[in-house]
């Protein structure tokens, strides 16, 4: 839609052209959740698109995805055949409510940024251990994983201004085998729970991402796959009632339930 | 900057945050549609260097030294995409706004790409087709029959507009550049229910380009309706334009005129109101408790929110149920809904140099819209041109004047053409939405299944205004209470005000929400005394040599023109049990299950209905129709030529025709409830007969033979020994001083019986609740299609719709009564991937009360398809859901107790 309170649009160089944020300002990426609701608040747009950061960089370490990345050149990567887990690109990018066609301009980082529950982009690299480089407007860069960039219900640990350059995905967690499962209210709608499950193939460590179900990304770690006991406990620990997602797409306690069914699921198909 | 749009290249600026859509709006592209404005429903899809696109969300200046091409941009050199003839051969369309952006998406699909429609379609939205037709479109299946002289009656002939709607070129309300054009936008309430201490309106009037300000102070202090019926009395004078109490959040409160949609936004943020918030109430029973709040002090003394009351009793319930051997009783609900039509609503209006003021609008009822707005502005209808050019869908959401009388107003006191556009999200908070009713069924049997007492008490929730109120519940105690014999019917329907947004017209109209509590009822009865579900309703139903009757000994004018609801339910059940070879899904979770419902509706609503049609022979021997009725994808300008053709033994494209236009088409009360087939088609039917008679009657006094021994064929009249073209003889007739012209004028009475009868076979996950639907089929008797290619898309669309209902559409309110989920990606509406390819039947009759055999069709078909689903989830799972939708997260719960 038109966002009628812009009136002006930045197209700086670079970021450090930027060098006073002021409210009232947002970075465009995409755009493709800034233009879908009005932006009262918002004056000036600052297009990043224009950095012309290289969108995918593999390396031995792993994947750097830059936040300009569009979802549709993540969907269409091709990865080092021992990157297992990159087989949760396509599974992740086929869980958006949006269509194919919003893929061509959204980007991986306008998705993680939006930091909604749903958040497919979110579910991939927090399942994938990855690690959000930010550059403060003002100060040296920091580091922070996705589990914890994500703070709840579209909030994150991003400071007024402060841009979400990429996401490091490392190798050592691409190489892993992984275990999807998904539910929507509708067929191919909008997440109601997201479980991704991954299992070291060297070090048996099995790691278990829960989100969509919940206010932000929830990560179990165990150095095994557990019994189900132990998973179910850990669960009930790590996940208290009021962190599961009340909306309309789905209820905290059919979420709760879902989370521990799927949950269940993937411990058994990655104990195969 | 530099653009190429559909291969023109020029320089513009946009605005800054403008977006590409409303950008090539602008330029004059309309054929770039808006559904949603939020990348949601793809009607405003493009391509941006060869790549689809929601225009809706790409800002514009980012498509600035790209390539892009809208769906006016698709022919080259004059032909047509090949996706684009599919979607003609197919018909794969209805209202046909949905369709430039389908096939914009659909021609960018590879092969491969369109293995998988589910995935690749899941971002167009279509409210009218079900998606069968656009299936078949991207199949490359033929559904179109030719156009031949004389056999237009009952062919799938082609939608005269189809050329215009694939192009893109159709123009919809919005679709036209108006000069010097003023732009609205409406300040809303946040509170349920308030009273307006004050409104300050300087600071909006300090910005530029604000114009004026509305509010209540400056309205005709008359009070209307904004429901549209031919008797102004069926509903409440309950509304001003704008009020100084909210009865429900969303209420519009203020209107800000400016030069611009973006200045009269600024404007309505800079409108200060003073709220003195009132008590609210949500639920209509405490709304009727003698403490509660009231919404409407209509100063006759009553003190109640209670604003119909309906009681009526046949034979004695009391007696019914001792003589039962079983009883039923429970209570049943159907949710708030919307409409979800993909055109909003939308007004232009201005002022012509003829000094009367013209309105062009979105409205299934343009009169009765010249009415109303005469009464409420003091003005004659003289003064006043109301019409549609092309309207993208209705439902009965636009059997109701919510834009055009603001649009006036602003006329009346500034001068200037003015515009105003519903959003997405004030279709959801501040037009209407199906009446939320709450069914209590008890019913009674002996042990054969005879039933012996019927029993309903329902509670609607008009919302905060009562139109459509008072009709929806006596439809809602009228059919589906006659649909089943039994010597002893009691009804009370209560429809009550509550602080929530209000309810309207709704295909089904009140009778599909009583249909479904009864029909889960009859379910459950079957059950209790181990009866087969078709038995019991083959022991009950009525029989054509009854007498139709529900509550009331009060004679009544309908009939049965024509009976096949026999035909129905053994289609029904001999296609269920063929089975279509869906399996369900692997695994021992899935729990498999089939049901079915029946519905019966009167065709037509039963207060006064009128249309009317004038008819002339043209010098070229073509034909012109005028007609009443609005076209907004329910198909009725098609039918109305096959009608004309029919009887004029010629092809429907020769009969010209223009349609809802209060300045050149007869009177029409409006087309709601079925009317486009049962009265204006009974209007079109009757003058091409009257022009049939001129015409013969005029070569028979042109030659001397007998009136008798002439027929007409395509382009001539002919007797045993001549043969005369109608070019010819209309220039003789007009030598003579004769005029080749009719108008005749229909009244709806008496009126037939349609039914419909679904049957559904589905599968539920018994550990997440997923329902996944494997078999749909569907039976109507909706007497002799006039165009079977329509009425099959009309049952398919209604299907869907019914389906959407049944499973995920709810308005969710918030504890202070506002809407929380008002945008489609939060009220989902089925996509293609939601709905099954149903089968679908017409049973073999023919209606003598009906226009050349027909009978309602767009309506009714939705009304047994959320029982049957309900139906089949008591079948698969044993336990009765009686609180539609059935989403996930209710049905799981029911299913794990105690696990």
């Amino acid at each position: 839609m038109d966002l009628n309170t812009i009136t002006e649009v930045v197209r700086p160089a670079d970021a450090e052209a930027v060098k006073k944020w002021q409210s009232g300002y947002a970075w465009l990426a995409g755009g493709t959740w800034l233009f879908s609701e009005p932006q009262i608040t918002t004056h000036t747009l600052v297009d990043i698109e224009s950095f012309n950061w290289p969108s995918l960089v593999t390396t031995p370490e792993g994947l750097e995805i830059a936040a300009t990345c569009k979802v549709i050149e993540l969907n269409r990567y091709t990865p080092p055949p021992e990157w297992e887990a990159a087989g949760l690109f396509p599974k992740c990018c086929r869980a958006f409510l949006a269509s194919f066609k919003i893929w061509n301009e959204a980007t991986v980082g306008g998705n993680i940024v939006m930091s909604l529950p749903a958040g497919p982009m979110i579910s991939l690299t927090a399942a994938l251990e990855g690690v959000c480089k930010l550059w403060p407007r003002n100060g040296a860069p920091r580091e922070v994983s996705v589990t914890d960039f994500v703070t709840g219900n579209h909030a994150n640990v991003l400071a007024p201004g402060e841009l979400l350059r990429l996401i490091f995905l490392p190798a050592s967690a691409l190489r892993k085998k992984y275990a999807f499962r998904r539910f929507t209210l509708t067929q191919l709608g909008r997440s109601e729970a997201l479980l991704i499950g991954t299992l070291c193939p060297e070090r048996g460590e099995f790691v278990l991402t829960v989100t969509a179900s919940t206010l932000r990304p929830v990560q179990l770690r165990f150095e095994n796959v557990p019994t189900a006991e132990t998973l179910r406990s850990v669960l009930d620990q790590a996940v208290p009632f009021e962190l599961y997602l009340d909306d309309v797409h789905g209820s905290p306690g059919h979420r709760q339930h879902l989370t521990y069914f799927f949950a269940e699921q993937i411990r058994e198909e990655l104990s195969a | 900057m530099h653009y190429k749009i559909n291969g023109k290249l020029f320089d513009a600026e946009p605005r800054p945050g403008q977006c590409l859509r409303t950008f090539v709006r602008d330029l004059g592209w309309f054929g770039v549609k808006k559904g949603c404005d939020q990348g949601d429903c793809g009607a405003c899809t493009v391509w941006l260097d060869g790549k689809p696109v929601h225009s809706c969300l790409i800002p514009a200046f980012r498509a600035a030294n790209r390539e892009v091409t809208t769906i006016d941009g698709l022919c080259a050199k004059g032909h047509l995409h090949p996706i684009q003839q599919a979607f003609l051969d197919a018909q794969g369309f209805q209202c046909g706004y949905c369709t430039a952006g389908m096939i914009m998406t659909s021609a960018s699909l590879t092969e491969e790409e369109k293995q998988d429609l589910p995935f690749r379609l899941k971002g167009n939205l279509c409210r009218c087709t079900g998606y069968r037709a656009i299936d078949d479109a991207l199949h490359g299946r033929k559904n179109v029959e030719d156009d031949i002289a004389g056999k237009a009656h009952g062919a799938g002939i082609g939608n005269p507009f189809g050329p215009a709607i694939v192009t893109g070129k159709a123009r919809y309300t919005m679709d036209v550049a108006v000069d010097n054009v003023f732009y609205i936008k409406v300040v809303r309430s946040p509170h349920a229910h308030a009273r307006i201490r004050s409104i300050d309106t300087k600071a909006a009037l300090a910005i530029p380009g604000v114009i004026k300000v509305f509010t209540w102070e400056d309205v005709p202090k008359r009070l209307f309706s904004s429901a549209t019926h031919e008797d102004h009395l069926v509903d409440p004078d309950d509304t001003h334009v704008l009020d100084n109490v909210v009865r429900f959040a969303g209420q519009r409160v203020a209107a800000v005129v400016a030069e611009s949609e973006a200045i009269a936004e600024a404007g309505c943020r800079a409108v200060q109101v003073d709220y003195e918030v009132l008590q609210a109430v949500f639920d209509p029973v405490a709304a009727m408790e003698p403490n509660a709040p009231i919404l409407h002090d209509k100063g006759n003394g009553t003190n109640s929110n209670i604003y119909a009351e309906i009681h009526g009793e046949v034979g004695s319930v009391k007696e019914g149920f001792t003589a039962a051997d079983a009883i039923h009783e429970m209570t049943y609900s159907t949710p708030r809904v919307q409409h979800v039509h993909l055109e909003t609503h939308g007004t232009i209006a201005w002022r012509g140099e003829d000094g009367r003021i013209h309105v062009r609008t979105s409205s299934q009822a343009p009169f009765i819209v010249q009415q109303k707005l005469a009464y409420v502005f003091g003005l004659t209808a003289g003064q006043l041109h109301v019409f549609t050019e092309r309207v993208g869908g209705g439902f009965g959401g636009k059997q109701e004047m919510v834009t055009e009388d603001l649009c006036v107003l602003a006329v009346l006191k500034i001068g200037r053409p003015v515009k105003w556009e519903f959003t997405r999200e004030e279709q959801f908070i501040g037009a209407t939405t199906r009446h939320q009713m709450t069914t209590h069924v008890k019913i009674g049997a002996k042990k054969d299944g005879t039933l012996t007492a019927i029993q309903v008490r329902v509670v609607s929730n008009t919302g905060g205004y009562g139109g459509h109120g008072g009709e929806t519940l006596a439809a809602a105690l009228g059919s589906p209470m006659s649909a089943y014999r039994c010597p002893n019917k009691k009804a009370d329907g209560f429809a009550v005000y509550t602080n929530v947004v209000p309810g309207g017209g709704f295909r089904g109209y009140g009778a599909s929400q009583s249909t479904y509590a009864i029909e889960c009822a009859i379910d459950e009865m079957g059950e209790l005394l181990g009866l087969d579900r078709f038995a019991i309703r083959r022991k009950n139903m009525i029989q054509p040599t009854d007498w139709i009757e529900s509550v009331w000994k009060d004679p009544s004018d309908v009939g049965f023109g024509s009976y096949g609801l026999d035909q129905c339910l053994d289609y029904v059940e001999k296609t269920l049990a063929k089975g279509n070879g869906v399996a369900k899904p692997d695994g021992e979770e899935w729990a498999e299950g089939t049901g079915i419902a029946m519905a019966m509706l009167d065709c037509g609503p039963p207060t006064e209905h009128r249309s009317g049609a004038v008819m002339v022979l043209k010098p070229d021997g073509r034909y012109h129709l005028a007609v009443g009725s609005t076209e907004m994808g329910n198909g009725s300008v098609t039918s109305h030529r096959q009608i004309a053709a029919a009887i004029l033994g010629t092809r429907a494209s020769n009969i010209d025709i223009i349609n809802a236009d209060t300045d050149q088409t007869p009177y029409d009360t409006g087309t709601f409830a079925s009317t486009g087939t049962v009265v204006a088609g009974k209007a079109v039917a009757l003058t091409a007969e009257a022009l049939k008679e001129n015409i013969l009657a005029y070569a028979a006094r042109y030659t001397g033979i007998d009136p008798a021994a002439w027929r007409i064929e395509d382009g001539f009249v002919v007797s045993d020994t001549k043969r005369i073209a109608l070019v010819d003889l209309h220039a003789a007739g007009i030598q003579d001083g004769h005029r080749f012209e009719a108008k005749r004028k229909a009244y709806l009475s008496p009126r037939t019986t349609a039914f419909n009868v679904q049957g559904i076979r589905l599968a539920v996950h018994r550990v997440t609740g997923e329902i996944q639907i494997l078999h749909s089929v569907h039976a109507a008797d909706i007497g002799k299609p006039i165009n079977p290619v329509q009425c099959r898309g009309q049952i398919d669309g209604a299907i869907g719709m019914g389906i959407g209902w049944a499973l995920t559409e709810n308005m969710v309110h918030d504890a202070q009564g506002r809407v929380v989920n008002p945008s489609l990606r939060n009220y989902r509406i089925p996509a293609f991937a939601d709905l099954p390819r149903s089968d679908v039947f017409f049973a073999d009759t023919y209606d003598t009360l009906g226009t050349l055999g027909a009978k309602s069709q767009g309506e009714c078909a939705i009304n047994p398809i959320v029982p049957a689903i309900a139906n089949a989830i008591k079948n698969a799972t044993g336990v009765r859901f009686p609180h539609p939708p059935f989403t996930a997260a209710r049905i799981y719960s029911q299913l794990n107790k105690g696990k």
